[in-house]
């Protein structure tokens, strides 16, 4: 084995994405702490690596999003060692929401803060924190079977995230633990000296019958270089629900690869919904995998991006039992140079039968240089199934705003309204109402 | 109403207007004073939308001669909204459906708007729940209509009855109806007629665009006017309504051309 490693390596050196890509696995691994080895699961993982090279845009996956910048940066992680870096109080207040209190876990540069968390109001039985501190609490083989466990686990940043990241949010629900407090994880990206990679890791567990209300809440503010290459594992055992909102404002000198993986037991219910306003680039790769029948699962997506700003959707649901049902809408705004991608996939396996599903993606263009690609990607084998799907790309309809306007309202107040109208669409499906009206003004302003 | 002694609202004359280089409105006069009810008939493509849309100033279309005055205002210059708040509210033909926006919210804007423009302060939305819950009744709308988005999965009818709710809201000076009976079951025509009736007062004016004679049967216009090739070219009462929806279009044609060779 140890052989062919080598081998692999060697022949490695001679393509630049390659090298880049192992630099970037050692400089990962840099971040693990002793106490959080977990040999077997990274090591199979840096092999996995081996074969891999850092995307470029000949691969049809990486088609519009093109990450050569990223070939430039020398990115290093926050020292294991050298002690975690910090975040005042005072500069993540604003984002508690008011209905998260006593359910928020704080995540500086991929480490979880236990200073800065709350979890007392969280039910008995539930757990929720630092891998590296809980895991006395968790069965390993139990845990074992759910980290890092995911399909798609082989993807290039999901296995860097798993090779070195060097902390891991933990929430594990109990057989038909129902929490009442809305759970808010908050990752800060914090910028050093030099440019950070820093890997948030999360992992949730709901076992049979519970209940729970997710908040993520990806934020930084600094303009400095950053890269944030994030993986969030959800599992929804059977007849388990999980209402999830994703909030990505990172820094505007942010590079941000995330992946949220959704893995389904029968009945179970997970509804999400992402909201893309910040980084220079984002890419959120979305994956459900449906384990059992009569899943349901609601995609709700919201980019608002200008200027320079990337930002690329990649979901993909896969189908492989009877009577699923999916709802996907994914919208966009998109204002001066920035570039929207939507790639919505979705494979409905021969066994998936009385599927139904529908995929929608609206995108409205606020700027002539603005861009945006869009492509739906429906496999369906099986042949009794419901499947609806459609895009559109279009600019504010001047027959909308000559109708405000011929009922007294300005033109710039015509449009304004007709964005918000747009994003509040999506955003009317976050459940929390101060999280939802904090967004909601956040695309008043922008408008 | 007619009353010689009513204040001139609306003075059109010569107007021309064309849309993407094609002339549409070809010399086109018309007054309107206060209290009076002014019916626009006419062929498709006799320009009686065209007008419409040049009141309310619609940027497709563009004036090339004549003048609108309004209130003793020249309005051309105007931006639409700035008409609209100056008292000019045309009630579409095809409503459009404005999805996320709430009725009750679009309606509070478009009032707050008209109460800037005036220098009065916005309403708050309590008290303008209050407000807009008392216009239901002109237009017999549930009250469930202002909470879904405007227009959307409305029928045809509860489209038209919502611009005579925005009509009743705004009180405007001058409302052009554009062909708001067309597609109407009999039901909802008396309720929208019902509804401008009660709103047309002798401070006010309407001009009523339609193919049918059958809305005049519900709101009784003071003239008719017919249009065509971008003109009026011919003006009665409301028994010339009647003569049209008996003998149809060409005799006035006819005698027009007549008219105009003679």
């Amino acid at each position: 084995m140890a052989n062919s490693v080598s081998e692999v390596s060697t022949m490695a050196a001679t393509d630049p994405r390659e090298v880049y890509l192992q630099g970037l696995v050692q400089t990962v691994k840099a971040a693990v702490p002793e106490d959080l080895a977990l040999s077997n699961l990274r090591s199979r993982t840096e092999l996995l690596l081996k074969e891999q090279t850092f995307p470029s845009p000949r691969q049809e996956d990486w088609r519009f999003t093109d990450l050569s910048a990223l070939l430039a940066i020398a990115f290093t992680s926050p020292g294991a060692t050298s002690g975690a870096t910090t975040v005042a109080e005072a500069d993540i207040a604003d984002l508690r929401l008011p209905e998260t209190t006593g359910a928020q876990l704080v995540v500086v540069n991929g480490r979880f803060s236990a200073e800065l968390s709350q979890v007392e109001g969280l039910p008995p039985g539930a757990i929720a924190g630092s891998l590296r501190t809980l895991a006395t609490q968790l069965d390993p083989d139990q845990l074992a079977d759910r980290l890092a466990q995911a399909s798609g686990g082989h993807d290039v940043f999901t296995a860097l995230n798993t090779v070195g990241f060097g902390d891991a949010v933990v929430v594990w629900l109990p057989r038909n633990s129902v929490v009442e407090t809305p759970l808010q994880i908050i990752y800060v990206s914090q910028p050093e000296a030099h440019p950070l990679i820093v890997q948030p890791r999360c992992l949730v567990v709901a076992e049979s019958g519970s209940a729970l209300t997710l908040i993520e809440d990806f934020w930084g503010e600094a303009s400095d270089t950053h890269f944030t290459n994030a993986v969030t594992e959800l599992w929804l055992d059977a007849n388990a629900q999980i209402t999830h909102s994703r909030i990505q404002h990172e820094g505007a000198g942010t590079f941000q690869i995330a992946k949220t993986v959704v893995t389904q037991a029968r009945d179970s219910q997970y509804l999400g919904t992402a909201v893309d306003f910040g980084a220079k680039l984002a890419r959120h790769n979305w994956e459900i995998y449906q384990t059992g029948e009569q899943t349901t699962t609601k995609l709700y997506g919201l980019g608002a991006i200008a200027a320079n700003q990337h930002s690329d959707t990649h979901s993909l649901v896969a189908l492989s039992h009877p009577h699923g049902v999916v709802e996907q809408e994914h919208k966009a705004i998109v204002d001066g140079k920035a570039h929207s991608v939507f790639n919505g996939r979705m494979a409905v396996a021969q066994k998936a039968q009385h599927t139904s599903a529908s995929q929608l993606n609206r995108n409205l263009l606020l700027s002539d240089q603005a861009r945006v690609d869009t492509k739906p990607q429906l496999e369906i084998v099986a042949d009794n199934v419901k499947c609806a799907h459609g895009a559109t790309v279009s600019q504010l309809q001047s027959d909308e705003i000559f109708y405000l306007q011929s009922r007294g309202i300005s033109a710039p107040q015509a449009q304004r309204l007709l964005i918000y109208a747009f994003a509040m669409e999506i955003l009317d499906r976050i459940p929390l109402a101060t999280l939802r009206s904090r967004l909601a003004q956040t695309i008043a302003q922008w408008a | 109403m007619i009353n010689q002694n009513s204040d001139i609202i609306l003075s059109v004359s010569d107007l021309h207007a064309t849309v993407d280089g094609t002339e549409i409105l070809k010399g086109l006069n018309l007054e309107v004073k206060a209290g009076e009810i002014h019916a626009i008939m006419g062929l498709n493509g006799s320009g009686k939308s065209t007008f419409s849309k040049v009141l309310a100033g619609h940027p497709d279309y563009t004036v090339t001669a004549g003048e609108i005055v309004f209130k003793g205002q020249n309005i051309l210059e105007l931006e639409p909204h700035e008409r609209a708040t100056s008292g000019i509210f045309l009630a579409f033909q095809y409503p459009l459906e404005i999805p996320g926006v709430s009725n009750r919210d679009f309606l509070r804007v478009a009032f707050n708007a008209h109460r800037k423009a005036r220098g009065e302060d916005e309403i708050d939305v309590f008290d303008f729940d209050d407000l807009i819950e008392a216009k239901l009744d002109v237009v017999k709308m549930d009250a469930a209509f202002l909470d879904r988005s405007v227009n959307e999965g409305f029928s045809g009818g509860e489209k038209k009855r919502n611009e005579i709710l925005q009509m009743a809201l705004l009180e405007p000076i001058l409302a052009i109806l554009d062909e708001t009976d067309s597609g109407l079951d009999i039901d909802a025509l008396r309720t929208v007629a019902g509804g401008v009736n009660q709103l047309s007062t002798t401070d006010n004016a309407v001009v009523l665009i339609t193919h049918y004679q059958r809305l005049l049967d519900y709101i009784v216009p003071d003239y008719v006017h017919v249009m065509a090739d971008g003109r009026i070219i011919t003006t009665g009462d409301k028994a010339l309504a009647q003569e049209l929806e008996s003998r149809g279009y060409e005799w006035v044609l006819e005698d027009h051309r007549a008219g105009v060779t003679a």
